[in-house]
Parts: structure tokens; sequence; C-alpha cells
């Protein structure tokens, strides 16, 4: 099968593939995330207790201070940073902290990603060259 | 985003890691707002200052940054006065990181004074129509709005990177599109003082991100307009708003009158005064100083103080420049035993968190310091400030 690809805007550059996670709520990296373990902290939201170590992590946009830009390096820094970002639309302390922690990030992608992809999905962000490629639509669950 | 072949280079890493970022940044910011390029500034001023605001992630971050600014750059206030921290109960471990990040940014040729005024220090001065980097909240409102000057509000990491490059976005704020005012605001009473504080503080939440113009009865000094925009900028996020007649692009400008308008009364005012009746605390400590006290507002001090012993502890915050150039007003201060600080403010210092309820003179402290230090805030003009600081205990209080 061919892969399926999606046209996007490049935010940080950089190429990395893994297992997506969803999440609708917007995130706050300072007080939604613990930065030494990349496990979101922050009661109710909907990745409550989930690790975004790793991960492909899909969110609409940041929300919150500033300070969350610092608090990404931090996670890069403890080996708990997503591996990439995938946003509707970025805003600005996410932007920055991608770019600082070199963490790859596309946005405003050709087709809502909510109605493309799920959790468990293996994808590829390209932000060099602001693509994003499903590789693996049944996840690597169904590989074991 | 139209980049020169220059800009290019820097963007592949022809220049290095460290500007191959800066650039990055810009140009993802430029983007997100639709940015036609990058323009010149003529100098930056950087938040993230304090160890209580970025850790240890911040301190990295900067520390691993390298090369020299191209423009004039300077602090925002950091976590202590880096001259004297121990007057102010700071723990050593606190020091030695505040220390360490300031050194940091010292590395890359940044002024190391630490303030949110930096439109009176000697050698940084500011014009109108000039294209900015700065991201202390009130400093970039006094520079839009008092002075007309131009910039975004800028995160840390942006106005550090724009300060590297010597450059920033075209978007916001340095586009005259953007400038232009969108809400009315009438005043009905007339004002003095610590009541534009509490003006801001009001018309703040109303506002919120957009451009306010503002028709008042009586016309403003700076020092006041410096507080209306401080805590406008606190309990909104207005970098920019006019006051018609005053400000010099309502002068210049001819703006239309805006559909929206909102009136603001002197009940509303009275309601941040009375606020202390509410709390029903004491409070244990004064605080003067947010944004960092003028010339005039050290004199003020000094003369309010003169012949006095404060009772409480009081803190009067401005810049070590400000200090070195008024020795004789910060004589007058201390001698009442007030303590006079500098590179730092009762927000952004962790000395604040260990009083229950603080007296402060200004908006911005006041939407700032219950979220930020967890103490109660209250709020009084100065001459109410200093006769808290100074009245006898009632207990035979000996001093």
């Amino acid at each position: 099968m061919v892969p399926i690809k999606l046209k996007g805007r490049t935010i940080s550059r950089g190429c990395a593939e893994g297992e997506v996670l969803l999440s609708r709520d917007p995130i706050s990296f300072l007080g939604s995330v613990d930065p030494k373990t990349g496990i979101v902290v922050e009661e109710k939201h909907s990745l409550a207790g989930k690790s975004i170590k790793g991960k492909i992590l899909v969110f609409p946009h940041g929300k919150g201070s500033t300070v969350g830009s610092y608090v990404m390096y931090q996670l890069k820094k403890n080996g708990a940073a997503p591996a990439a970002i995938i946003n509707l639309e970025t805003e600005p302390i996410v932007a920055v902290g991608a770019i600082i922690s070199e963490i790859p990030l596309v946005d405003m992608l050709e087709k809502n990603p909510y109605e493309l992809l799920k959790d468990g999905n293996i994808v590829l962000v390209n932000g060099s060259e602001g693509y994003i490629e499903l590789i693996k639509p049944e996840g690597s669950k169904a590989e074991k | 985003m139209y980049l020169t072949k220059e800009e290019e280079q820097i963007l592949n890493g022809e220049a290095g890691e460290t500007l191959r970022q800066a650039i990055e940044i810009l140009v993802a910011l430029g983007d997100i707002y639709g940015a036609d390029r990058l323009i010149p500034i003529k100098s930056a001023q950087i938040a993230g200052v304090s160890y209580k605001t970025i850790g240890d992630a911040g301190l990295e971050w900067i520390s691993d940054l390298e090369g020299q600014v191209k423009v004039p750059a300077i602090l925002n206030p950091a976590g202590m006065d880096l001259e004297d921290w121990k007057r102010l109960r700071i723990s050593p471990e606190f020091a030695e990181k505040q220390k360490a990040i300031v050194q940091a940014y010292k590395k890359l040729g940044i002024r190391c004074e630490c303030t949110c005024t930096p439109y009176t220090l000697e050698g940084f001065s500011v014009n109108y129509g000039d294209h900015l980097a700065w991201s202390e909240s009130s400093a970039i409102s006094y520079a839009n709005s008092v002075i007309g000057a131009r910039t975004n509000r800028e995160g840390g990491p942006s106005a550090l990177s724009a300060a590297l490059l010597g450059k920033t976005a075209n978007y916001g704020f340095h586009l005259d599109k953007n400038r232009v005012p969108e809400v009315s605001i009438g005043v009905e009473c007339s004002l003095k003082e610590s009541d534009y504080g509490a003006l801001g503080y009001v018309a703040g939440k109303f506002i919120g991100n957009r451009v306010p113009i503002f028709h008042l009865k009586n016309k403003p000094e700076m020092d006041e307009l410096k507080a209306l925009g401080a805590a406008m900028a606190a309990s909104g996020a207005v970098a920019l708003y006019h006051v018609k007649g005053v400000t010099p692009e309502a002068c210049r400008m001819n703006f239309e009158e805006p559909e929206e308008k909102i009136v603001i009364e002197r009940n509303q005012l009275d309601e941040v005064y009375s606020s202390r009746r509410r709390a029903g605390k004491e409070p244990e400590l004064i605080t003067i100083g947010c944004p960092h006290c003028s010339k005039s507002e050290l004199k003020k001090a000094a003369e309010l103080l003169k012949g006095k012993m404060v009772s409480k502890e009081t803190w009067i915050f401005t810049s070590r420049e400000l200090t070195k150039r008024n020795p004789e007003y910060v004589r007058t201060i201390e001698e009442s035993g007030a303590k006079v600080v500098c590179d730092t403010c009762m927000v952004v210092s962790p000395a604040t968190n260990s009083y229950s309820c603080v007296m402060v003179n200004s908006g911005k402290a006041f939407a700032y310091v219950p979220g930020m230090c967890g103490a109660e805030s209250v709020y009084g003009d100065m001459e109410t400030c200093i006769e808290e600081a100074t009245r006898e205990k009632k207990e035979g209080g000996s001093h």
C-alpha cells in the first residue's frame, strides 16, 4: 500500500517516526506535564496519567505560560520529550519550545489529523520539509 | 516569509548552531503571524531571568548558546538583588543558580542590569518609531504607548533570538494596521497617582489583548502612564494603548473612534482600594516599585520616609543605575529601615513567598502577587503604603 502523505507547515525542523498519541485538549507544558517523566499530570486532561515520551503527540494547540517553552527543553534533556508534534495550529510557546528542544513540529495539515489518525498508528513527521506520513495505519499493537 | 540570501544561509546552519536556532525561532513566529520579512531592531530586552520562573531548563538552554548579541540588549528583573541577596533572605542554592543564569547571559554580551524600566537607563534610549524586541510586559506597553516605539510581546527565547540576530519578524505591533484603537474607554472621574494602576487593573480585564484608547479628564504624568500600562498588561494582555490628546500616536495619527465603548466609574476603582477590608488581613510587608521606581518616585518615597522609622518590612524596588545616580534618596530611605532593592521585584523574587499579606501601590503587583507569591495583596497609594509601613505598633512597639 502507498503510505498516506499529508502536507503541512514547517514549524520546527527535523524528522522522527513513532506511535501516535492523540489529545483533544490543548496542552500547557507548564503545569500539565511532569518534566522529568513526560507523564501528563493535569487532572481532567484527556491524557491524564499517560506518558508523552517518545510519542508522536497530536494536540490542537498550546496554552498557558511562556515558561512552557523551557519545560519542553527540560523534557528533552530528561529523555522524556515527544518524538515529534503535530498541531492543528501551533501557538508561539509550543513553537519556540519545539525549536529549542529540536522536536520536529508540523501544523496546519491539508486534512484534519483527528479524522485520519488514531492512537497507536505509526507516523513519520518530517518537520524540515513540512509533511507527515502514515506508515502503519494498524499501529504497532497489531504486530505485538 | 521572504528571507535574504544571507538569512537563508543562517537558517541552513552556515553561521553556526546558535544563530540557526535563533533564526528558526523568528521564522516560525513570522510564519505563524504572517510576517513578510525580518526587520532590524534597535534593542532587545530579555525576560526569563529569574531562576524562580525558568528553572534549570532555562539555565541549560541559555548556557548552551554561543556568540554575541548584535544590538544593545538588557535583562528583565532577576529573582534577587545580585549584589546583596542575603538581605532578603534568599537561599544560597537559589543565589547560586541565579548567578549562573546572569553569567550565561553576560557571556552573550548582554547588559546584566536587571530592570523592567530599561527606557530610563543611560545608553538605552528609545525613540518614536524605533523597532524593538522587548519582553517585559510593562516595558513593552511603555515603549509602544508612551514612547511610540514598536515591539511585540516577546517571550524570553524570541527576544534573545532577536538580540543575537539584531532582527525580528515584521508582524503585529510593528505594522501600522495593528496599532489602531479597537475599543474606547471613557473615564468619568478625575485621577491621580495610584488611581492609574487601579484603572489599568480594572480596564485590562475588559480589554484582553486589544488596543484601547482612553479619554481622561486630566493629563497623566509619565509615572502614571507607566502604572496604567503595567496594570493593564497584568490583568489583561494589553501591549499598546492610546490616551486621547496625550500619547504620541493618539496625537499624530488622527484615529477614528472605535465602535465599542466602555465607561469606567469611580466606584470600580474604589473597589480595588477596598479589597483590603474584604481580605481582612493586616499587611506584613510593604512593597513599592512595580515597575521599578523612577527618580521622581524614589524622591517621593524619600520625602515620605524622611525622619521616620518603619515598623514593618518595607521594600522599594528600582534599577541599580538609578540608585547610583540618586544616592541621597537611597540614604534617606534606608535610614528609615526600609530597604532599596535592585535587580528584582516583589513578583519574581522568592523572598515575597514567606509573607501572607503584602501591601502594594502597583496594579500590576496587585494582580500578580496572589498567584505568583501565594500572598494576599492589598492596594493603596504610596502615601498610604508609607503610612502603613511607619505606623507605630499598638503593643508598645519599640523603634
